[in-house]
């Protein structure tokens, strides 16, 4: 999502200035987006060049309220009745990761999969808390975010789980390692892992 | 129990060898593990990796055959049979997948059972039972048969069972079976609450999301503790993915 369609949002619902719109955002995502003010500035100018936005006359205290245009709400429609494409996600660096790891020597990838998988546990654990601490009827919005970091990292422990499982299916006969040089420390431990692998 | 010592529930180098010879399978080897009041744990791990042994072993349902295992600071080992029942009627609760209600029983009845097979008198056993009842929200349905009362009601009506009296330790094996998110997440809401309130539990699934619930998560493989969590300090360290 872009900060820009989050702040169409925000002024869908009447003009607000700059101060206003961060204080919303954070609000409606649970701060789990902290925006600073020179971005709401700066996407402010870009949507008002697009012609999306347009300024209102600074008020007593100095302050610049904007208000949503025709095509700023026209916008807004087709970004809500569009889904979100996951080719339009940034590439997934865990799963690239893991690939590299199966292919590199000396690598203990089952190693790498349990780091992550604590990790991700952690991140779990204090999402959960949160929730639970959550449970005012206006805290719906921050719960739903919660919930979507909550399947997401769900659904990455169980792929971790899946990528354990295949390891220790496949890994006797998996990826070669690379041709054995007596003295390559590398080797050596590519052979110790398959020994282990093989006393399973 | 030593006084400097609160652990409700304690795992000294425990192993669990089923079988003999080149046959035997080691489903648990050396496994040490402390839970403490107001701690829930939970147990993660491939199938076959030791998770329900484990949690057999904390209920006094299967004896180690090494090491020692601990409930507020009684060794299971040093009990007899009827000691280790009344052990376990009196201090420890278990939530399962299979809730095991007995459908001739009402609701009440079956929250009360554990309590008047310990002896206690049929009016107190009520009275606690229906305090139980209360606490997972069903006051209202205690007479009804578990055949009338929906999936989630039977599991709440199941915790109610194991939270009834005063059991310290809840341990539970996959608890939150074939629920919907929503109803299994109530059923672990519950259960967190049990534990704030000074209990201790061991959690085991396999579901990350439930685990979450866990304030620490322990990971095996293969009969042995590899991995502990416990949660990040603060959100904005989690916020920014800068949790090292």
């Amino acid at each position: 999502m872009s900060i820009r369609h989050g702040l169409l949002a925000l002024l869908e619902r009447g003009q607000m200035y700059g101060y206003q719109l961060r204080a919303a955002f954070e609000e409606s995502t649970g701060s789990t987006w902290p925006l600073n003010i020179g971005q709401v500035y700066t996407t402010l100018s870009r949507l008002e060049r697009d012609g999306l936005v347009r300024p209102l006359p600074e008020s007593e205290a100095g302050q610049r309220p904007y208000e949503i245009t025709d095509a700023g709400r026209a916008d807004l429609a087709l970004w809500f009745a569009t889904p979100i494409s996951r080719t339009d996600r940034p590439r997934d660096e865990l799963a690239i990761k893991l690939a590299l790891a199966l292919t590199t020597p000396g690598v203990d990838v089952r190693s790498v999969v349990q780091a992550q998988r604590s990790a991700t546990m952690r991140a779990l654990q204090e999402l959960t808390r949160l929730k639970y601490g959550s449970n005012r009827p206006e805290d719906l919005p921050w719960r739903l975010v919660l919930d979507s970091m909550v399947f997401q990292a769900e659904a990455e422990v169980r792929w971790l789980d899946h990528c354990e499982t295949s390891l220790v299916r496949h890994q006797p006969s998996g990826p070669a390692p690379p041709a054995p040089r007596p003295d390559d420390a590398d080797a050596r431990d590519a052979a110790r892992w398959a020994g282990e692998e093989a006393r399973r | 129990m030593s006084g400097s010592d609160d652990a409700v529930l304690e795992l000294r180098a425990v192993h669990r060898t089923h079988g003999a010879g080149p046959a035997a399978v080691h489903a648990l080897r050396g496994v040490s593990l402390v839970v403490r009041p107001g701690e829930l744990v939970a147990v993660m791990g491939p199938s076959g990796s030791g998770k329900s042994t484990l949690l057999a072993l904390a209920g006094g349902l299967d004896r180690p055959t090494g090491g020692e295992v601990r409930v507020e600071g009684q060794p299971l080992g040093a009990l007899d049979r009827r000691g280790l029942a009344q052990l376990r009627r009196r201090r420890i609760g278990y939530i399962f997948q299979q809730l095991n209600l007995l459908g001739s029983l009402s609701a009440l009845e079956n929250v009360a059972l554990p309590l008047e097979l310990d002896g206690t008198s049929g009016r107190r056993a009520r009275a606690l039972a229906m305090a139980a009842l209360t606490e997972v929200g069903l006051p209202a349905l205690g007479d009804r048969f578990p055949d009338q009362l929906s999936g989630g009601q039977q599991q709440r009506v199941a915790i109610a069972r194991a939270l009834v009296g005063e059991r310290r330790l809840v341990l539970a094996d996959e608890p939150t079976g074939a629920l919907d998110s929503q109803t299994g997440e109530a059923v672990l809401h519950l259960l967190r609450r049990r534990i704030d309130a000074g209990a201790a539990g061991v959690l085991v699934t396999h579901e990350a999301r439930h685990a979450g619930w866990a304030d620490r998560v322990v990971f095996l493989r293969d009969g042995v503790l590899v991995d502990t969590t416990a949660p990040l300090g603060s959100v904005e360290q989690l916020l920014s993915g800068s949790e090292r």
